[in-house]
């Protein structure tokens, strides 16, 4: 593999790696905050409980997220940093101002949150982890506002004597089109995420439960996460169809590639599956739902979509026919078929299997009900795996599918990749990371099931005041 | 003032918070098989931090995304150029950031010590390599005309580069003993103090001879002024630390670091990372900026937010101001196996 190839990987693997992590920081901050709120105006101990229960699983989750987000700062410069000098005026925006608004406030408040239980009054305690979630939100604007622009490049001039795109109105950068339905898809898979973990992890409590307390305590934990998984699966539905609407538009390529639809067809069906080589020859079997395509991308169930074929031939026109000679043939705009087509499909598919299972849940929870059975077990353990498996999908559909472009129509991904970036360092670098990543993940994955084995603590007696400094940490490393 | 010399400015800051800051937490954790005797002493060392480590590692993070912002050429060439350097200072972040947060999650003494490992290296490599780093820019080091980094990563070991580790090593040691002993009550405490006071004579010796190189280099009377000021407030952190006063000892290394960053990039200025090629081209914060609308934004945001930043980050050590001693570890929280 040459240097670009494993820059590749290595942007690939701790990306995807870094947002198994993420999506479950941003839902999980959402319903500990809920759940604290709830304990504040209720006084209701089993809320307290939760919050405390969850917020120890969230430490274990949010700490790999921050540590694996800071290669993400740097990796740019060490393996793309062609594209940085074309782009960091204005990509390098968005970025700086994450880390001012969103990780200070992040990191800050969730010191305080943990380390403040018996130092700060509890309205302020419960701001803390509330400013936690809000840091997560401002980063997660940001950031998907600047890969928005990698997905449809706005705001930008074209300085030919420096060769750099040069942001000349910020507000269209902040407001581009995709990142206005990026945003709300992605934080709402967060919530979705966040919200089947919550499920999971007191679905199984709530079944080995051997006291009504203990039912009292992780059943409203279930049906709070299950109703949270439900109402965002629908908002994941709705905002994934205007940005299905916005992608025909503005990178035709990807929603053909979606399909692997070869030529522009009007109506256009959508296959549910495939079995073929997808490389534009006569499938040999699929399941087809007439006119689906068509209306995931034009909103009325005849619109044209145009195909591959029609769309490599504009491209040429457009953007000439060097779209980096290494990767793709002359005039080749494609990206890899069979790839796009299936994460396309797994996203869509897992996300909507998590949604029918939280339907499920609610059902069999239903007037007090505690479901029993091997069935609850498997919706424990599958409930939390699907979204993360679908976010994972969806992105390398949407990342995978702006190939062979790094930014669509301006840079290709060979010609971001850094120059001097030699075979040797790039392995040393991939092999490193994926080496760590992969220990953490066992090392995570382990901890994260013996807490959650554990369960949600007793409350500890209440300390008399007169104790004062002497008093043990409420909370300590 | 030029934009240019704001941000230039403004990045110079960015990294003062980061070494200030994060300086005492990696001194923690380098000397936490110092000064701690027991497994209850390392909690409290690690709990002195506890609630700040991250926040101030941001500092970090902020600096390089404020620098891809505003020297987009900085940037790419600065960490495509110290390549392996940089994935080494990411590998100890990443294991240190963890074991913070992981080492008292379970109560196993094999699955402490590693993470102890993790906490004793994952800040002893960066201590090291940021003085490494910082002096190698000062240095310069081969960029060509295209402003790509021609160098190896042997050039990068120079005496004057491994003076600079050594230098911000040291300072970091003593920052983090001054800052268990005004964090602490009881023995360590004074076992952190009475280390704090040779650290200082050995840092004094390290960091006066490294930042005079600087200035026999690139120094220029700014710089000049700022290095005097910051050996003076090593001596006053020494003289304070003896006097057991460690609230003006720890603000005495503070300073130092400060002064000595401030000094630095004084020194660097108007480069941001001169060539030693003869026909490449040195980067400087006009060749290297963004655009000045791009600088405009980003100023009016600084502007708004950073002492807003200080404020709550301030607050946090108020918050937790209160020393840290045995007594107030409470008994391992984790469970004691595994997950089978």
């Amino acid at each position: 593999m040459d240097p670009t190839d494993i820059a590749r990987w290595q942007f690939a693997i701790t990306t995807v790696y870094h947002f198994l992590f993420v999506p479950i920081t941003i839902g999980l901050s959402a319903v500990i905050a809920g759940y604290e709120i709830a304990w504040l105006r209720t006084g209701n101990e089993r809320w307290l409980r939760l919050t405390k229960f969850l917020g120890k699983l969230f430490l274990i989750n949010f700490a790999i997220g921050v540590v694996t987000g800071i290669v993400q700062e740097f990796q740019f410069g060490m393996n793309w940093s062609d594209y940085s000098r074309f782009v960091g005026d204005v990509f390098g925006a968005p970025l700086a101002v994450e880390g001012l608004l969103a990780f200070f406030l992040e990191s800050t408040f969730l010191g305080l949150w943990i380390f403040g239980w018996d130092r700060l009054p509890a309205k302020l305690h419960a701001a803390c982890i509330v400013l936690v979630h809000v840091g997560t939100l401002f980063s997660s604007y940001f950031i998907l506002a600047a890969n928005s622009w990698m997905q449809h490049p706005v705001g930008y001039e074209y300085n030919p004597t420096t060769g750099r795109a040069e942001m000349n109105d910020f507000a269209a950068v902040m407001f581009n089109k995709v990142q206005l339905v990026t945003f709300p898809h992605v934080v709402l898979s967060a919530y979705m995420t966040g919200a089947a973990f919550v499920v999971g992890v007191a679905l199984w409590h709530l079944r080995r439960a051997r006291t009504d307390a203990d039912r009292a305590l992780y059943r409203p934990a279930v049906r709070t996460g299950a109703w949270i998984v439900l109402v965002a699966a629908l908002g994941i539905v709705v905002s994934g169809d205007v940005q299905g609407k916005v992608m025909t538009e503005v990178q035709p390529m990807k929603m053909a590639a979606a399909e692997g639809l070869y030529e522009t067809e009007a109506p256009a069906d959508f296959s549910v599956f495939q079995l073929g080589t997808l490389d534009g020859d006569e499938e040999t079997f699929s399941v087809k739902v007439p006119g689906l395509l068509s209306f995931l991308a034009t909103g009325t169930p005849n619109g044209e979509v145009e195909g591959i074929n029609e769309l490599r031939e504009r491209y040429q026109e457009e953007y000439g026919a060097d779209p980096g000679a290494a990767y793709y043939s002359p005039g080749d705009y494609t990206p890899v078929i069979p790839l796009t087509y299936w994460t396309f499909r797994l996203m869509i598919g897992l996300g909507m299997a998590g949604a029918a299972i939280a339907v499920w849940v609610l059902w069999a929870t239903r007037a007090g009900r505690t479901p029993l059975g091997r069935a609850v077990l498997a919706a424990a353990v599958g409930l939390p795996l699907l979204p993360l498996l679908a976010n994972t999908s969806g992105w390398i559909f949407t990342e995978m599918g702006r190939q062979p472009w790094a930014v669509f129509g301006l840079m290709t991904t060979e010609h971001a990749v850094s120059p001097g970036l030699t075979t040797a360092e790039a392995w040393i670098s991939l092999l490193t990371l994926t080496a760590v990543y992969g220990v953490l993940a066992v090392v995570e994955v382990r901890l994260m099931l013996t807490w959650i084995r554990r369960g949600a603590d007793e409350l500890p007696p209440e300390v008399p005041d007169d104790a004062g400094d002497d008093r043990p940490l409420a909370f300590a490393y | 003032m030029e934009l240019t010399t704001v941000w230039f400015s403004l990045i110079a800051v960015l990294w003062i918070g980061y070494f200030t800051l994060e300086g005492f937490d990696f001194g923690v954790g380098m000397l936490l098989p110092v000064l701690a005797r027991d497994d209850t002493e390392r909690r409290v060392m690690i709990n002195t931090i506890g609630p700040v480590w991250d926040g101030n590692e941001v500092w970090l993070l902020v600096a390089g995304g404020a620098t891809f912002a505003a020297f987009p050429e900085w940037y790419a060439t600065l960490f495509s150029g110290f390549y392996l350097p940089l994935l080494l200072i990411l590998v100890a972040l990443i294991v240190r950031g963890l074991a913070f947060e992981y080492r008292a999650k379970r109560d196993d003494d094999r699955w402490r010590r590693r993470w102890d490992l993790a906490i004793i290296v994952g800040s002893f490599v960066p201590a090291l390599l940021w003085g490494v780093a910082f002096a190698n820019i000062l240095r310069g080091v081969p960029i060509d005309a295209d402003l790509e980094y021609a160098g190896g990563f042997f050039e990068l070991l120079n005496p004057y580069a491994l003076l600079g580790g050594l230098t911000t090593l040291g300072l970091f040691v003593t920052h983090g003993a001054l800052f268990v002993a005004l964090k602490t009550d009881g023995e360590i405490r004074h076992r952190a103090r009475g280390l704090a006071i040779p650290a200082v004579g050995v840092t004094a010796v390290l960091a006066v001879a490294f930042l005079a190189w600087t200035q026999q280099q690139t120094g220029t009377v700014g710089s000049a002024v700022a290095f005097v000021a910051a050996a003076l407030a090593l001596v006053g952190a020494g003289l304070a630390a003896r006097a057991a006063r460690e609230g003006w000892a720890f603000l005495g290394t503070f300073v130092t670091i400060a002064l000595a960053v401030a000094g630095l990039f004084l020194a660097l200025f108007p480069d941001v990372m001169p060539t030693t090629l003869a026909g490449g081209t040195s980067l400087t914060t006009t060749n290297a900026a963004a655009t000045s609308y791009t600088l405009g934004i980003m100023t009016v945001v600084a502007v708004v937010f950073t002492p807003l930043v200080l404020a709550y980050q301030a607050w946090t050590y108020w918050v937790f101001r209160k020393r840290i001693a045995v007594h107030h570890i409470p008994a391992a929280p984790a469970p004691a196996t595994a997950a089978r």
